[in-house]
């Protein structure tokens, strides 16, 4: 039986330590990143792994180990910003040869995971999570994807979506913020086709769990993009990370789906939809775009985007049912 | 000095040596990336992994940054990791380089030293290794081939000392070295696996039974102290590498200093310098002996930490000293110009000093111009704040 909820809650209720990540960190109040890396270390402890953790520079890593004090119980690596994939790769090599030399017991159950904000990943260490992909580290990369540089105050990212009100792509007079689009990382990892990738919310545990738990027993590389709501710069209250979540999955902004070495499949097919307004309007970083007078405009638009998005992904599963690239 | 014995000694180039070097440590994990003139080096290594030679984990990465950054997850893992490069791609490490040497990690490379970009240039100079002497790693840089081998080697034992636990970069010329064939003589393998033995690993990441936090986020109330921290395990470099080379003397007959000095006793005129320029200076030294003149030379093997007490001892009281720099430093003296200067602030006798500029993007050094920069000094025209060019057209 797959690992679930209640399962874990249970395991984990009295024995916080044994997560990896503790309390006393000093992220903001209802910061959706911890619920990220606890969900992921979770699954893995629950499967007998041992995790190693790499992080990139970002509000994870400055919050969670300001020296001398360290909210992690387990092994834990920060390197730079745009290299905790190459670090990794080090890591789980590391781990390999020492087991090839003798070093390590031969059964030793490691689960490498990589930490990394949208900034880490979409645009600086974009490169180096290809290579780390391509060359087949076994290792679990989980994005947690706040669409933002946040740590340094809200900055506009790749990931940043269309509209949203940053502070290098502010809302001007002239220019309504982000005129780009967001990327489509997923894609972007998915096509180093021997890749488990997946989408992933933290307001829908079962789905998060189960993909983690498919990454670990996955031979290869894998890609985990988790929707990350930052409450500060999003500018929602403290307790919105979950209902923000929510609403990015119910109106198509963040399908749940993943791309299993080429095999599309939706993990979550909502019956019913709610229109991407539900979305943009309780966030602030919206709230300079919906004022525009060509408000109506630009949301059109971008209802329009998701729904081609959301049928393009059922296209795609129906078109590579069974067809595994390798 | 040493003697090599032809006998046993073989014609290789200095890659080919730095990479049998490597193959004798067999390094837990290598991660590389290409660039000219380290490429053979690289190469020599892959072909030594794929024929099973030796048992390391080779990353072939997609860049130098990832290399180094690699290299030190690997190490923090409780691994024995190396890696090699050259200018562009030791420039493109930079960052890394850094937390490589605050994070404490014992990571050998070798550096073929190449001139910096730009514009883009191919051949021998020191900029590279030059834009990295203030990252915290111990630098050494070698005459000549065999002196790469040995020097690789030594420096795994002296990174990973307890009292020392610092990178090390071992300089080699680019081409000149790096592709010049020069006997050398390889020590048989079970002496260098026993020289260097079991990996001095301390605080693996890889030991899940006692989790460590490898690099946090380190703020006013404790960053200065860290740092004094580097400038202290610097320190013991001093102390650490006088007993490393005594005990790779032991096995190989060849003896390692901070300096060299070459026909010193009596020299008034003395120069200078870092790596395979020695060699032609040396030369020299002899020609102009031979007419009698009273000349030596002082190499610089290491010069990070920089050997300050050797270079006062031997310039104290020399009548010129002339100091010859394979890379510039824009607004401001040569780097080894500058670090000879500084430490002769302080000697009861201070010599005459002259700075000179040669060999810029491999612009070849000949005889005739080291022997005009020994006449500078010995007519007396050495003046300490000009800064002259050695095979420069004006
Ligand atoms: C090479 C480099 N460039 C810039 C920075 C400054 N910086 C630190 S964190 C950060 C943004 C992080 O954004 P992201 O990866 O999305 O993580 P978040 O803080 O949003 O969780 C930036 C720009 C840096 N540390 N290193
Ligand atoms: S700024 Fe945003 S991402 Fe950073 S800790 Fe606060 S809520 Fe989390
Ligand atoms: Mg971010």
């Amino acid at each position: 039986m797959p690992v679930n909820l209640f399962d874990l809650a249970k395991t984990f209720e009295t024995r916080a330590e044994d997560v990896g990540l503790v309390q006393g960190h000093r992220l903001c109040p209802g910061c959706a990143a911890p619920i990220v890396v606890k969900f992921s270390l979770m699954v893995a402890r629950k499967l007998g792994y041992e995790p190693v953790v790499a992080l990139a520079t970002g509000c994870l890593e400055v919050s969670t180990t300001i020296y001398p004090y360290t909210a992690w119980t387990v092994p834990y690596i920060h390197n730079a910003f745009e290299n905790s994939a190459a670090t990794m790769s080090g890591v789980e090599t590391a781990a390999k040869a020492l087991k090839k030399f003798g070093k390590i017991p031969q059964d030793k159950k490691y689960a490498f995971f990589v930490f990394a904000g949208d900034g880490g990943t979409y645009d600086i260490g974009l490169q180096s999570l290809s290579g780390m992909i391509e060359r087949g580290h076994k290792v679990i990369y989980v994005l947690y994807d706040n669409e933002g540089y946040m740590n340094t105050g809200n900055q506009r990212s790749g990931s940043t979506p269309t509209g949203s009100n940053t502070t290098t792509a502010p809302v001007g007079k002239v220019i309504p913020g982000k005129v780009q689009l967001k990327k489509n990382i997923v894609e972007i990892v998915a096509g180093h086709e021997y890749v488990y990738a997946a989408t992933a919310s933290i307001s829908d545990p079962n789905d998060f769990f189960a993909k983690i738990e498919k990454a670990l027993n996955f031979d290869g590389p894998s890609f985990i993009a988790a929707f990350s709501p930052c409450v500060r710069f999003w500018r929602v209250p403290d307790s919105a990370a979950n209902s923000i979540s929510k609403l990015a999955v119910e109106t198509k902004y963040w399908p749940l789906y993943e791309v299993d070495r080429g095999v599309y499949k939706v993990t979550r097919k909502p019956r019913q939809f709610k229109p991407l307004i539900e979305f943009l309007k309780p966030q602030g970083r919206f709230k300079p775009l919906l004022s525009r007078p060509d408000a109506e405009e630009i949301i059109n638009e971008l209802q329009e985007y998701v729904d081609r998005r959301w049928e393009r992904l059922l296209i795609l599963e129906e078109a590579t049912k069974g067809k595994y690239i390798r | 000095m040493y003697n090599i014995d032809l006998k046993k000694a073989k014609a290789m180039t200095g890659a080919e040596a730095v990479a049998n070097a490597m193959r004798q440590i067999e390094p837990h994990v290598v991660a590389a990336y290409p660039i000219t003139p380290q490429t053979p080096i690289v190469e020599y290594f892959a072909k030594f992994v794929a024929d099973g030679v030796v048992r390391t984990e080779m990353i072939p990465v997609e860049s130098e940054h990832s290399a180094m950054s690699a290299v030190v997850g690997a190490a923090a893992a409780g691994a024995r990791a190396m890696t090699a490069t050259s200018a562009n791609g030791l420039a493109l490490m930079h960052e890394v380089v850094y937390i490589a040497a605050s994070s404490r990690l014992p990571i050998v490379m070798p550096v073929v030293n190449r001139a910096l970009s730009g514009p883009i240039n191919i051949h021998c100079d020191h900029s590279d290794a030059m834009a990295e002497r203030d990252s915290g790693w111990v630098q050494f840089f070698a005459e000549s081939n065999q002196e790469a081998y040995d020097l690789t080697i030594l420096a795994l034992k002296l990174a990973e000392n307890e009292n020392v636990r610092l990178p090390v970069m071992v300089n080699l010329d680019g081409f000149i070295l790096s592709h010049g064939v020069e006997p050398v003589e390889l020590l048989p393998d079970e002496v260098v696996k026993e020289f260097v033995g079991e990996p001095n690993v301390m605080y693996p990441l890889l030991d899940t039974e006692k989790p460590v936090t490898y690099g946090p986020l380190d703020l006013y109330d404790y960053y200065f102290e860290h740092k004094r921290q580097q400038v202290e395990a610097m320190e013991n470099v001093k102390k650490v590498f006088p007993k490393v080379a005594e005990e790779f003397q032991k096995i190989s007959g060849r003896k390692y200093d901070f300096v060299e000095p070459y026909k010193l006793e009596d020299a008034e005129y003395v120069m200078v310098a870092l790596g395979s320029t020695n060699s032609t200076i040396k030369y020299v030294v002899d020609w102009m002996r031979e007419e009698g003149f009273k000349v030596g030379a002082l190499k610089i093997w290491m010069f990070r930490p920089f050997p300050k007490f050797q270079v006062q001892q031997y310039l104290n009281g020399r009548k010129g000293v002339i100091v010859l720099d394979r890379s510039a430093s824009f607004g401001a003296e040569a780097p080894l110009y500058e670090a000879v200067k500084s430490a002769l602030y302080n000697v009861t006798i201070r010599p005459q000093m002259g700075s000179y500029v040669y060999g810029l993007g491999g612009r070849d050094i000949l005889p005739e111009h080291i022997r005009s920069a020994f006449e500078d000094a010995i007519s007396g025209n050495l003046i300490v704040d000009e800064q002259r060019y050695l095979g420069l057209r004006e």
